[in-house]
């Protein structure tokens, strides 16, 4: 079984999902950061794949990006890096990363090489649905990949049905109208969406992205959903890390206490 | 046939890969947009401010000595004579009808040159609507006068400081800020690019040029269609507009001129066609330059109109399908060419236009061919290139 499917299915709340940059801070923090995220007792571990063009990311991440391409960082050293991981690292993990990239390597040796190494699902902001269904979606069955849509605010009932149904892993609920590491507190307007959608009775779980930095965004997101994603505010702990593994661990401690 | 089809794609290139939080606004825009550009209402104020605020139409303008240099009978379509001194406008004027139609409050906009900012700041000046437009850091240091323009016209300049902060960068930011300000904001994409359905839209809105084009022409030769039209192509957006009526004539040669910068192989260039890959930038499939890990090249040009890494997706689809002749213009041959055009017609062209300018050196033509150049923009915005350059 997935590993996303299995943890899921015994875990329904306060799941949490970590986004790092790969090659971010340094080239070969790859395996460190995963194995102090699995450490610290996150559920799911999102590997961002760097890009020039990271348009719906905001500073904090951008920057991640170009320091990452500036070390050297590529889909083929990030799946270098990622042979063997499966021997340390029990999570699910989910590539999260720009289609250009992508299909300059070639989604199908691309999904090949994820199942190959381990990887349990994909998370690519822009692919749209319809794109996907048309051209992507048997390749990731094939390589028994779990694919994530985003929703947002904007968002209307009927579509969030139509992702609903085209996914079997969990949802990304965008939290506001906002790029990544935007706005920090959750306002009662955010929380009447995440209370709309989580009365929608949709089959896949939720997780709630962008804005979530610390234990009270993760309790509050987490009371309307089954658990958040942080990226930016884990992006900004790694960056002037002096001991990757024990600064990780004592802030997935602050957030998970 | 050379046309859009429904799901925004010309032959393999176009589409729209965005964010699902930006998908609500195209949708409202894919969904919209026709009916209310077909609106008679519409026609109307798009027809009386192309007339009385922009001032078409252009005239198509024979430059008789040009023409004797080269041999040929070539007509300069004046887009320089625009307000605001180049074709961008065509596209702002229709932009912000269509966003009041939609019930935007607020514009956002990029800009490399300037030249799409200010065309930008004009028309929210016109209609009173609050104006935002990014820029990259290093364009602004080099385009002052626009950048100035844009703030005497109200418009707020908000600097890109990502990447090679030149136009993609400011692209990156307008498509980040759409996303935090979905609702009340509506984005006046320059240039042929960017997710359906801008390419085609600002494609329509440019299509004026060749329509007027063929109407002159044959009041002028007795024939609507020219052996040739010659334009500049960075996104492509004036070379859309001049090709546009002529697309499914094959007896008119479409001729796009490309940004070769220090040369096609120097490392420093924006010839797109000539070292582009199929890949995806700024919502669209298109030729993009990228390194084989799929990270997107920093180009060079000379005119930072032409400073851009892709191509609009139709330019891409008449290259793939050879309907299109692409020549690659270095941009020491873009600025003779500029001041060729100088001294022979009395006429200083932007530098973008210099580059469609020097193609008469790169083609083929027999004598007495009647070649159209789009002269999209006039050259005042270069001044300080030009004067830098200095050898005139």
């Amino acid at each position: 079984m997935n590993r996303i499917h299995s943890l899921f299915k015994n875990k329904q709340e306060r799941v949490l999902s970590i986004y790092f940059t790969a090659g971010f801070p340094k080239l070969e923090d790859t395996l460190s950061i995963m194995e102090a995220i699995q450490a610290g007792g996150a559920d799911i571990i999102e590997i961002g794949v760097p890009y020039s063009d990271p348009i719906a990311d905001g500073p904090t991440i951008q920057d991640s990006n170009q320091i990452a391409l500036e070390n050297g960082m590529s889909l083929k050293k990030l799946f270098q890096q990622l042979e063997g991981f499966r021997s340390k690292i029990e999570l699910p993990v989910v590539l999260m990363g720009y289609l250009n990239p992508i299909i300059q390597y070639g989604m199908e040796a691309f999904c090949k090489k994820c199942q190959e190494v381990g990887i349990d699902g994909l998370i690519l902001p822009d692919l749209p649905m319809q794109q996907y269904l048309d051209e992507f979606k048997s390749v990731f069955e094939q390589y028994g990949l779990v694919n994530t849509f985003l929703i947002s605010p904007q968002t209307s009932e009927k579509r969030i049905l139509e992702i609903d149904q085209n996914t079997d892993g969990f949802i990304y609920m965008v939290s506001s109208h906002s790029i990544t590491g935007a706005k920090s507190g959750i306002s009662e307007e955010q929380i009447s969406y995440f209370k709309r959608v989580q009365e929608m009775g949709l089959k896949n779980p939720r997780l709630i992205g962008f804005g979530i930095s610390d234990a009270e965004t993760f309790s509050t997101a987490s009371k309307y959903s089954h658990g958040a994603i942080i990226g930016s505010a884990f992006i900004k702990t790694v960056k002037d890390s002096k001991n990757l593994n024990q600064d990780i661990q004592a802030y997935l401690q602050s957030v998970l206490n | 046939m050379i046309r859009v089809d429904e799901k925004g794609f010309y032959g393999k290139f176009g589409g729209a890969y965005i964010p699902e939080m930006l998908h609500p606004n195209i949708e409202e825009l894919r969904d919209n947009y026709e009916a209310i550009v077909a609106s008679e209402d519409f026609q109307k104020e798009f027809q009386m401010l192309l007339k009385d605020f922009v001032g078409r139409p252009t005239p198509l303008y024979f430059g008789s000595r040009l023409s004797e240099k080269y041999g040929a009978k070539i007509y300069l379509k004046r887009e320089d004579l625009c307000h605001t001194g180049a074709h961008k406008v065509n596209n702002t004027i229709g932009q912000i009808i269509l966003a009041k139609k939609l019930g935007k409050k607020r514009i956002i906009a990029e800009t490399g040159a300037g030249q799409h900012g200010v065309a930008t700041a004009t028309v929210c000046a016109l209609m009173g609507m609050d104006c935002t437009v990014y820029m990259g850091e290093l364009d602004i240091q080099r385009q002052r006068p626009n950048v100035e323009r844009m703030k005497i016209l109200g418009a707020k300049v908000v600097p890109a400081t990502s990447g090679s902060k030149t136009l993609k960068d400011a692209t990156n930011e307008a498509m980040r800020q759409w996303i935090n300000n979905p609702v009340d904001t509506h984005y006046i994409i320059g240039s042929v690019v960017g997710p359906h359905p801008y390419p085609e839209m600002v494609a329509r809105f440019q299509s004026v040029i060749s329509e007027e084009i063929k109407w002159q022409l044959k009041e002028k030769e007795g024939r609507e269609n020219p052996d040739a039209v010659i334009a500049c192509v960075g996104g492509g957006s004036n070379a859309a507009g001049a090709f546009y009526h002529y697309y499914n004539t094959p007896e008119v040669r479409l001729i796009a001129a490309e940004a070769a910068g220090l040369g096609v192989s120097s490392g420093k260039s924006a010839a797109t066609t000539a070292l582009g890959t199929p890949g995806i930038l700024h919502g669209s499939k298109t030729l993009l330059m990228q390194t084989e890990d799929g990270q997107v090249v920093e180009p060079h040009s000379i005119s930072a109109g032409l400073d851009y890494p892709g191509i609009g997706p139709v330019h891409a689809h008449l290259f793939d399908i050879g309907r299109g002749e692409f020549v690659a213009v270095e941009d020491e041959d873009a600025m003779k060419a500029g001041i060729e055009l100088s001294r022979l017609e009395g006429i200083i062209p932007a530098i973008e236009t210099a580059h469609a300018l020097h193609a008469l050196n790169m083609i083929e033509f027999r004598k007495d061919d009647v070649i159209v150049i789009n002269l999209s923009g006039r050259g005042d915005k270069d001044l300080d290139t030009y004067i830098k350059w200095g050898n005139y």
